[in-house]
């Protein structure tokens, strides 16, 4: 059978005025039914351009797929006309944003929001829609669900409004959910809710979920497998045991040595990667991590890396990693 | 997913309306309170602006009488109370007020609120249709350009508003009657109704509109024209927001977002406008019913400034001030039920 969702050599190009860049240069993804695969990297490296692209909702100008597949339960949809994505959006994937508070209109009850979904995607009734979303208020455990369906957004929290943002993105059972990272702006205790409740979502529907994060805290809670992504490329994919015993690239590494580990001694200065991520129009010839890294080779500021496969289920796009 | 949750019946509908109703008198009650002193600051203000202007009336009105005799002068000055200092005048103007006793027009020999009471339907005739135009063909010709960006109907757009925005109205008034009366002779050139036709049922009403349609073209298309503008860039802006990108990721399509989430939220600013104007729109109606004889109290305001009928000029004042006053709480209502987030404590 097909997987849910599989991304093959994906190209995404911003067509600016200072040239073309290009924001996700040859990404592949799969991601299993009831597979998690978080998409790490630093903010600009291509994560969330990766997850429009997907979606085929990207700022069109600038943004435009320019090669590649997205097979979505085996069907290539960039091809896809619009008109064609309209069926899938909301019904094959659903997506989650970033910042719930903006991510809701505010002069629409929640219930509007909820029932927009279903009558665009399923035979239900304006009734019946009705008492579904009660139903999905209920499923991503909004308190009081009944009486927040005419509640207007400015008057729920930040976790009540991804509550509905989620209810909106799970409410016609999609075999692929992408969660853009979906807990950035929340309060911790809050974060931690969420979480749970995307991972219980997950394992009940045995959807396949992305999640996009730079938080690897939220990435060991939640993923099968991770994705690291530099300045648009794909750099390492392991399973997340794997990468955070034995992370291969540098830019792995220096991630992980850069987040703060609960208890270490306070006067340890935490590590960090020195250097800025390069502007995509600048990029240099090489590796694009050369000029941060810090087992760089000569050959490394020559060559760019492709991806290899030092061990089952590994891929690791680095002459040192290579070297061992 | 949701199978475990099977409850058919939908829950009960919770009264949230009544709470922004409640809200909404609230507001009302507020705007009420605060009109008051409003309008004292008008009268005040309107009051000592007429009586800084050189000259008196009595003056005009005995010397087109050819009143001459000191004896009479000086009754008509006990009279009409020209003797007693400003602000004793003042107080009794507004005394009088309270009850509504606008003053006396000497010129038409009746109450000035019977001479002001003529002519204000057809002045709030002329600015409600005028606002509905401009509202509707600004607000689409927005919507149009937004939707068609960086197209042949943008600059169509763009084009016609800068237009009408420029054209100053009395201009546009006489092009328009030089236009659709004097050359095609479909509309006629001025007045509310046809000379000696109908004015009762049916054909009245049809009568009044045929009159109506040149002169709020005239008022109307100068606001239609910063509304288009307002419009596109808002609806342009919105567009940019999260929300709408939540919309078309639930695989809405981008006529469905446009409609049901752009167009409410690109409209406030539009309503903010609205409402600040309503002001303008009066004061643009003076204009343009001296160029189209349009019986409002615009010729009538413009009628008594020139024959120094102050008692009339100090009643359009505060009328006129009233209606602006009560049109721009209208606006703050629909501003209300447009944007629920204005909620008043």
């Amino acid at each position: 059978m097909a997987l849910p969702l599989e991304v093959r050599g994906l190209c995404t190009t911003l067509f600016t005025r200072r040239g073309e860049m290009k924001a996700v240069d040859g990404l592949s993804l799969s991601v299993g039914a009831g597979e998690t695969v978080a998409l790490v990297g630093e903010s600009g490296c291509g994560k969330s351009l990766s997850a429009l692209s997907v979606m085929r909702l990207l700022p069109d100008p600038p943004a435009r797929i320019v090669g590649g597949e997205v097979r979505l339960n085996g069907r290539d949809i960039v091809p896809l006309p619009e008109e064609g994505m309209l069926a899938i959006r909301g019904k094959e994937i659903g997506m989650i944003f970033q910042d719930p508070m903006s991510s809701l209109n505010p002069v629409a009850t929640v219930e509007k929001q909820i029932v927009e979904v279903l009558l665009a995607h399923t035979d239900l009734g304006r009734w019946q829609a009705r008492a579904r979303a009660h139903e999905l208020l209920e499923l991503v455990g909004m308190p009081d669900a009944a009486r927040r369906l005419d509640e207007y957004p400015h008057r729920l929290s930040g976790g009540m409004c991804q509550r509905v943002v989620i209810a909106m993105a799970i409410a016609c059972s999609p075999s692929v959910l992408i969660a853009d990272e979906p807990t950035t702006a929340l309060d911790v205790t809050v974060q931690a809710q969420v979480l749970a409740l995307l991972k219980k979502l997950q394992a009940d529907a045995g959807m396949a979920m992305v999640f996009i994060t730079h938080d690897l805290g939220v990435v060991a809670e939640t993923a099968d497998r991770v994705v690291v992504m530099y300045a648009g490329r794909k750099v390492e994919e392991a399973t997340v045991d794997d990468l955070f015993e034995t992370p291969l690239h540098p830019y792995t590494a220096g991630l992980i040595g850069a987040t703060p580990v609960p208890g270490a001694a306070r006067a340890e200065r935490l590590a960090d990667i020195p250097g800025m991520v390069p502007p995509l129009n600048a990029l240099p010839q090489g590796c694009a991590f050369a000029p941060r890294c810090n087992r760089v080779m000569e050959r490394c500021r020559q060559e760019r890396p492709e991806l290899t496969q030092p061990a089952a289920g590994r891929l690791v796009a680095c002459f040192a990693a290579e070297r061992g | 997913m949701a199978g475990e949750l099977a409850s058919p019946a939908a829950p009960p509908r919770i009264a949230r309306g009544s709470s922004r109703r409640v809200a909404a008198l609230r507001l009302l009650r507020r705007r009420l309170i605060q009109a008051v002193p409003l309008m004292l600051g008008v009268v005040v203000i309107n009051f000592v602006l007429i009586q800084l202007a050189p000259g008196s009336f009595l003056e005009l009105m005995t010397a087109e009488n050819q009143v001459s005799d000191p004896a009479t002068i000086a009754l008509l000055r006990t009279t009409y109370g020209l003797d007693d200092p400003v602000w004793l005048q003042l107080v009794k103007y507004i005394w009088a007020l309270m009850r509504f006793d606008f003053g006396f027009s000497y010129r038409q020999n009746i109450p000035v609120i019977d001479a002001i009471s003529v002519h204000l339907p057809a002045t709030l005739l002329l600015m409600i249709s005028s606002i509905t135009l401009a509202l509707a063909v600004g607000v689409a010709a927005g919507v149009v350009a937004s939707m068609k960006v960086r197209t042949f109907w943008d600059t169509l757009v763009s084009v016609a508003a800068m237009f009408f925005f420029a054209a100053p109205s009395f201009w546009l008034g006489i092009m328009l009657i030089v236009l659709f009366s004097v050359k095609l002779g479909w509309l006629p050139v001025g007045g509310m109704a046809t000379i000696g036709g109908t004015s009762a049922g049916a054909g009245g009403v049809l009568d009044i509109l045929h009159h109506l349609i040149l002169p709020t073209l005239a008022l109307g298309l100068f606001y239609a024209a910063i509304y288009a503008r307002v419009m596109r860039s808002s609806m342009l802006e919105v567009a940019q927001l999260d929300f709408v990108r939540t919309a078309r990721a639930k695989g809405l399509s981008r006529n469905q977002v446009t409609i049901s989430h752009v167009l409410r939220n690109a409209l406030l600013p539009v309503i903010t406008i609205l409402g600040v104007q309503m002001g303008t729109v009066l004061a643009g109606s003076v204009v343009i019913e001296s160029v189209f004889s349009w019986p409002g109290v615009g010729s009538l305001l413009f009628d008594s400034v020139s024959s120094r009928n102050y008692p009339v000029v100090l009643g359009i004042m505060v009328l006129g001030s009233l209606v602006v006053i009560a049109a721009n709480i209208a606006v703050d209502l629909i501003y209300m039920w447009l944007d629920p987030r204005i909620e008043i404590r």
